[in-house]
């Protein structure tokens, strides 16, 4: 069966160009270069219809960045997204727009991703009218319906953002991405920022939407708990390459890579009880000079040669699960 | 110093906000204790009061804010009729902060040394020599690799787990007897978050100094702490060892609050939530604070719970307790 997304060499590369004095000094012979950043390098990696997906690895690896370019806000340097078998880049513009609204984004910072000028009736309304989901005349209903199925008072509908919690400016966002009736939502760390009780509230919400309305997730996250508990499939990413892809269940009871298994042990867990912390050594590498070969080596108890010259593809090493390491080709 | 005491006992502690809208009780009654060598957990949700009570202790509350009521005993010795000079000799010295965010301990326009030896020259008769050494030492015991360079470096040269390991080094170099970290943690991946918890706990453990860790995340405490306080609107709704309430939550709060964690169940099943929100701090239901949210709320809580043992150990406040049936 066709994938809902498909990625395939996806590629993000941010550079910092030359400022005039710059180019003057390189002109005179001054070492100066510019900076790039390959926020994600070369990732293939596919959702197929109905599978919540989690993205996990550590701030700067390049997961937001990866859901953004997934999310048709950010274009990629190089590489193609097929959407249902489709390379958007190839579509004309109907096309275009139509599979766009297909995929929503849920941002982290629910006080920042709503504009705070506009009644939640129209964050809600807006995008859907426009896109002659309803008419004009039926959006009052419409933003009604929408907010009842996220957990929202309709009263409410001519309020601003700020006079809602976080939690319930999580759920207008939630809302917003909803009205268009899409079919793939990428969530970026869509529940870090709140409180542990309106968390759950929130992953609730998710997992009831899912059902309802037959969705497929992408769940950005540095939180395993939460990924553990909503995805069927987890891509661990390091440093903008992808390290593991596998099962939710095989992942968390046996990791393959050196990197997830360091992640997996440094989870603080409930059933740990005055634990001894035994944590990997070293920063996380900066992505304006990753270290060469496999980016995790530095870091990595099992480093050998091999793994700072060569940089190990994602190779699958049993059905369904794929991993990057020197390691799994035996020694 | 230490007496037969615990380092820290806070009683019937009230921190009270005076603002144009109201009085806002951030802190209510709260009492805890913490012995040598302890770690105790203060866990509760944005607005409990947690950060608050680590304020108050260290004589950091801001107008319009005030500790109204309440003792704080420090080795035996009450910091709320202490005076400025007094607390100031001792913060830093013998009590010692760490914060979220580590750029509320470092001034960047300072070398990370200068900071360091100011903070050991403040406190101690050494020369300056002997307070570099010092500062050496310490950065090496909180893992930041090639310290004597480290020290010639400004805080904006470092990551954010680094900073965070420079100001636990400066909490301890004085080695104090009580440290209060405020979600040193939260800000932190995964990874380096293991790396802080590590530090602080080799520290604690070969200098014996009392630890409070404020936090939302029941999961950090749970690999750190012997007790626990949790938290609910400016009180202390359960109190007890840490297996104890982890492994029978009595509180309907403290049990709303584990089942909300993920890790606790099984994958894809819906989390046990704790409906609507957090009350405004100005406008607090009368009685028990958390009865609009309680599944076992009825008429009786109306009334105000007292703190009271409801099994030995273990102190509550709340009148339908789960001290039957199942943990």
């Amino acid at each position: 069966m066709t994938p809902m997304i498909e990625t395939r060499g996806l590629s993000k590369r941010f550079v910092k160009r030359l400022d005039l004095a710059a180019k003057i000094a390189e002109r005179l012979g001054a070492d100066v270069r510019e900076e790039v950043v390959s926020a994600v390098d070369r990732v293939d990696m596919t959702v197929a219809e109905g599978e919540a997906v989690g993205l996990v690895g550590e701030s700067g690896c390049g997961k937001s960045t990866l859901g953004r370019m997934i999310a048709g806000i950010l274009p990629p340097t190089e590489g193609r997204i097929l959407f249902r078998g489709v390379d958007v880049a190839t579509m004309d513009e109907r096309e275009g727009k139509k599979a766009a609204l297909q995929v929503q984004m849920i941002f982290q910072d629910p006080f920042a991703s709503l504009n705070p000028r506009m009644r939640v009736e129209d964050i809600i309304g807006e995008a859907p009218v426009i896109h002659g989901i309803v008419a004009p005349r039926d959006k009052a209903d419409y933003v009604e319906e929408v907010m009842r199925r996220v957990g929202l008072d309709p009263d409410y509908r001519r309020r601003y953002p700020h006079q809602f919690s976080g939690g319930q400016r999580q759920r207008i966002g939630i809302a917003r991405a909803l009205a268009v009736k899409p079919e793939f939502l990428v969530c970026d760390e869509a529940i870090a920022a709140l409180d542990v009780s309106i968390q759950a509230q929130i992953l609730n919400l998710f997992m009831d939407l899912k059902e309802a309305l037959n969705l497929t997730y992408l769940f950005i996250s540095h939180d395993l708990g939460v990924v553990k508990h909503i995805s069927d499939r987890v891509v661990i990413m390091y440093l903008g390459r992808v390290v593991e892809v596998a099962d939710t269940e095989k992942l968390f009871a046996a990791p393959n890579h050196p990197y997830t298994r360091a992640l997996l042990n440094e989870v603080p867990r409930l059933d740990l009880r005055r634990r001894n912390y035994q944590p990997v050594v070293g920063e996380i590498p900066s992505p304006l000079d990753p270290p060469s070969g496999c980016h995790f080596h530095p870091r990595c108890p099992h480093a050998t040669r091999r793994c700072r010259e060569e940089a190990p593809v994602l190779k699958e090493i049993a059905p369904g699960r794929l991993s990057a390491c020197h390691l799994n080709d035996g020694t | 110093m230490a007496g037969t005491g615990p380092t820290l006992r806070v009683e019937g502690l009230r921190t009270h906000f005076f603002t144009n809208d109201g009085i806002v009780k951030a802190v209510d009654d709260v009492s805890f204790a913490v012995d040598r060598g302890q770690t105790l957990g203060l866990v509760g949700e944005s607005g409990c009061g947690k950060t608050v009570t680590g304020f108050s202790v260290l004589g950091l509350v801001d107008p319009p804010g005030r500790v109204t009521d309440g003792r704080i005993l420090f080795n035996g010795e009450d910091l709320l009729t202490a005076g400025e000079e007094r607390l100031r000799s001792l913060r830093g010295n013998r009590i010692a902060m760490i914060f979220q965010d580590p750029m509320m301990t470092l001034n960047p326009v300072l070398r990370i040394e200068t900071q360091m030896v100011e903070t050991v020259l403040a406190h101690q008769d050494v020369d300056r020599d002997t307070a570099r050494q010092m500062a050496r030492d310490a950065m090496g015991k909180v893992g930041i690799p090639s310290p004597d360079e480290r020290l010639h470096a400004y805080p904006h040269q470092f990551s954010g787990g680094m900073r965070q390991r420079v100001a636990i080094a400066i909490a301890f170099i004085n080695k104090p007897d009580l440290i209060i970290a405020d979600e040193p943690t939260t800000a932190l991946d995964v990874t380096i978050q293991g790396q802080i918890l590590f530090e602080a706990q080799k520290l604690c453990r070969e200098t014996g100094t009392a630890l409070i860790w404020i936090t939302h995340d029941l999961a950090v405490v749970a690999g750190l702490a012997n007790h626990i306080c949790v938290m609910y609107a400016g009180r202390i709704v359960e109190e007890g060892r840490l297996d104890d309430v982890l492994d029978w939550p009595i509180h309907p709060y403290t049990r709303g609050l584990l089942n909300s964690v993920p890790s606790q169940k099984k994958s894809g099943e819906r989390l046990e939530q704790i409906p609507g929100m957090t009350p405004s701090p100005l406008n607090l239901p009368p009685g028990c604070a958390f009865k609009t949210r309680c599944p076992r709320a009825d008429h009786v809580c109306d009334a105000e719970p007292e703190l009271r043992e409801a099994v030995p150990g273990r102190r509550i406040r709340c009148f339908h307790p789960h001290t039957q049936g199942t943990p």
